[in-house]
């Protein structure tokens, strides 16, 4: 018998149940395509929803970061002394120098905010290490987190979105959220409280997130880490905050930086057992065993306009071998969040910074600049 | 005399890919929609599936040089001819296209490029803020259309096999290479 190609064929020939079925598996296939992209789950939290949501907290502000906004590039190198190997095979803790880019900068999406606030001073790092292994962190300077899930992140931000009328969070919707989540509130007591650094020279830089180390003997244990400044801690007055400069803390570190590079001991914090590595809202107690395991050297800094930090997302996931995250729910979503922020903000032209025009910047000259141009 | 059924290295190498781009296709879709931890682990593996999937194209294409496809059907019709031989060749370009946009993408990101837990290749572009996003726009669109030509494919192939019976089906299903 001949082969058929025209519809009358083979629907005479008894084709319809078979044209159905083939139309069951092309259909059914596409659902379970549109199943995993998650348009068939509404209330599956989305990456974009976050982002959405740091958008309408602070604005859209084209071409920057949906948060920690404002920032300054910084550049360095870190010096393993060994002592890490035994935690983690990570090429970063041999005996040898690596070199550093990194960026400080302020929580919020504001770009042009000014630094006077009670908020997160951060450091971002990117290490580049041999045979193209990178190592990316976002340390803050507080060890805690305001929240422990992504959904508590979310829900948090639009409790706090400020109120188009007002201009001020509505204090019932605040209210409400804090009432869920006492996690939240024991931050917001801490951070009222606790000391607030005044130079991004002198706080500590913290994982706040916890992460898994592997050495050489295939051992694996959780970790924190905390980078200790050599620079003697010093204290911002929150009565004055307002009344301080726009730029005082980024035109303070460059200020240091002119005079002399800025060190920092990066320790590996160990916990006891039953120390929470999927909660980044509980700290782990001072008396944890630390090893130290090299030093951060920060040599000089460069606005984002002329740095090498603008147009690097610094995902805390992107790790070396001998280091992988932990089960904390935050880490895969700061990286699949960020990762959406990245792309918004590289599809915008970059914006200048609030330092592009800041005398304690001063443009590079002709003859700086002329290693990347001469590398034509 | 010309063969009925691909060559055993074509079939071989059509379900192994068949099975990792459906597996890609999945992965990409759900690792970019989740703030869930299984995050950690798909993106890993989209690459390395995808880098995988780069080598094994171009094994694919020297073996189709090689080895010459069974002839469609003399009495299939002209317009049927020309519209497999488009969607092959659309199934062939993007089957190149997408782990080549991957990874200029993530060049162009800066990010690290990492197979396999151990292997790291070289970037094939310097970063580029605009190109990266460019990029990861076209890597999400011809996804899309990858998605939906595979199904097309799988549709005119359960028509062959259910409904022409014209062997077509059979030339790439066949377990044993026949004359």
């Amino acid at each position: 018998m001949p082969a058929s190609y025209t519809i009358k064929d083979i629907l005479r020939r008894g084709g319809l149940l078979p044209l159905l079925a083939i139309g069951a598996v092309a259909g059914g296939a596409t659902a379970a395509f549109a199943y995993a992209g998650g348009w068939l789950t509404p209330g599956q939290l989305h990456p974009a929803q976050i982002v959405n949501a740091l958008e309408a907290h602070d604005g859209r502000h084209e071409g920057f970061r949906r948060a920690h906004a404002k920032g300054l590039c910084v550049v360095g190198h870190f010096d393993g002394n060994g002592q890490g190997l035994a935690l983690s095979k990570a090429s970063l803790f041999r005996q040898a120098t690596t070199p550093v880019i990194g960026r400080f900068s302020l929580a919020g999406g504001v770009p042009n905010a000014g630094d006077g606030r009670v908020t997160f001073h951060s450091l971002a790092l990117k290490f580049d290490l041999p045979g193209g292994e990178q190592w990316r962190m976002a340390l803050n300077h507080v060890p805690v987190f305001p929240v422990a899930t992504p959904q508590s992140f979310l829900d948090f931000q639009l409790a706090t979105t400020p109120d188009p009328a007002t201009g001020k969070p509505d204090p019932a919707k605040v209210q409400s959220y804090m009432a869920k989540h006492p996690e939240t509130k024991a931050f917001a007591d801490y951070m009222a409280k606790a000391p607030l650094p005044n130079s991004f020279a002198n706080a500590s830089y913290n994982s706040v997130n916890a992460f898994r180390f592997t050495n050489g003997q295939g051992q694996t244990r959780p970790v924190r880490w905390i980078f200790t400044p050599e620079a003697p801690f010093g204290e911002l007055d929150k009565t004055t905050l307002a009344s301080l400069p726009r730029d005082f803390l980024f035109d303070e570190v460059a200020g240091r930086l002119a005079h002399g590079p800025l060190v920092w001991h990066l320790s590996i914090l160990l916990p006891n057992p039953g120390d929470p590595t999927d909660d980044a809202t509980k700290a782990w107690p001072d008396d944890r065993q630390r090893v130290e395991v090299g030093t951060l050297t920060i040599d000089r800094a460069v606005t984002e306009d002329d740095g090498p930090c603008r147009d690097v997302n610094f995902d805390p996931t992107i790790l070396p071998a001998g280091v992988a995250p932990s089960d904390d729910p935050l880490l895969a979503a700061r990286s699949s969040v960020y990762a959406v922020g990245y792309t918004r903000r590289t599809g915008e032209p970059a914006a200048p910074s609030a330092l592009a025009n800041d005398t304690a910047f001063p443009a590079p000259t002709p003859g700086q600049s002329a290693p990347k141009e001469s590398a034509q | 005399m010309t063969s009925t059924t691909f060559s055993g290295p074509a079939r071989l190498l059509h379900w192994i890919m068949a099975a990792l781009i459906v597996a890609m296709l999945f992965i990409g879709v759900a690792m970019v929609a989740t703030v869930g931890t299984s995050h950690n682990w798909l993106v890993p593996l989209h690459k390395s599936v995808g880098a995988t999937l780069l080598v094994l194209v171009l094994v694919r294409l020297a073996v189709r040089a090689t080895h010459r496809p069974p002839p469609l059907p003399a009495d299939m019709p002209g317009p049927q001819k020309a519209i497999a031989h488009l969607s092959h060749l659309l199934l062939y370009a993007l089957m190149i296209a997408l782990p080549l946009v991957g990874w200029s993408m993530l060049s162009a990101g800066g990010y690290p490029i990492t197979v396999w837990g151990t292997l790291h290749l070289p970037p094939l572009l310097s970063p580029d803020r605009a190109l990266y996003a460019t990029l990861r726009h076209l890597h999400t669109y011809l996804a899309y259309t990858l998605f939906l030509t595979v199904i097309a494919h799988l549709s005119a192939a359960l028509m062959h096999g259910l409904l022409f019976k014209d062997g077509v089906f059979q030339s790439m299903a066949a377990w044993r290479t026949r004359r």
